[in-house]
């Protein structure tokens, strides 16, 4: 089973990590990013994010698809936050749960990584001296 | 023929807002991205920019229709 969400409140971990748990699992990798208070070397306020919810959904799931494919996973829980987040926040949750570990630490880095290229969600970064939207020139 | 675009993240602040009525001249997405960075030439130093049609990536070469709503994606960074 997949639970797939952009969420405007609060993440929550211990739900995600709850949802994939399942009878048949050896192991449940759990990934939280958080929002960091530096971007090379320079303090990060706060952040915004973002989303074109419909299709941010529609990406993630098609993550969750792929990963259910290739490693075998059992459930999968995918949460991304929007709105604007304190340093420390959660920004997003990735929940495997498969029958051996090694699969879930694979597809957990795997969604996390595709996440980050293909998922219509978009990070503002606010500094002391200004705004600015992230990775978006060369 | 008229198309509606609708933009996000720095796309959004290009075209100061996030939806907008375009007079396209050609019929594919390639020559709507012309024409935005003709209009637009911020949108030319981005790293990407991709298109989206009833939430999935088009190729440049899909001809559009009169009213479709086509959403620019700039880089995403998510995570």
């Amino acid at each position: 089973m997949f639970d797939i969400k952009v969420l405007d409140s609060t993440l929550d971990s211990e739900f995600c990590r709850s949802f994939v748990t399942d009878a048949a699992a050896g192991g449940i990798v759990v990934f939280v990013g958080t929002v960091r208070n530096q971007t090379q070397g320079k303090k990060v306020l706060k952040l915004d994010f973002e989303a074109f919810d419909s299709m941010a959904v529609k990406e993630m799931t098609t993550i969750a698809e792929a990963i259910s494919t290739k490693w075998n996973a059992l459930h999968v829980a995918i949460h991304h936050r929007k709105g604007s987040l304190q340093i420390s926040e959660i920004a997003v949750i990735i929940a495997v749960s498969t029958p051996h570990r090694a699969a879930a630490f694979e597809a957990c880095q795997y969604a996390i990584d595709t996440l980050k290229e293909t998922v219509p969600i978009w990070k503002k970064e606010f500094f002391e001296d200004g705004e600015v939207w992230v990775a978006t020139h060369p | 023929m008229k198309v509606k675009l609708v933009a996000y993240g720095i796309a959004k602040d290009i075209l100061d807002g996030k939806h907008l009525d375009f007079e396209l001249s050609g019929e594919s997405i390639a020559d709507l991205k012309l024409q935005l960075f003709s209009a637009y030439p911020k949108l030319d130093e981005l790293k990407s920019i991709r298109f989206a049609v009833n939430d999935t990536y088009v190729e440049e070469d899909l001809v559009v229709k009169e009213n479709d709503e086509i959403i620019l994606i700039p880089p995403v960074s998510g995570g």
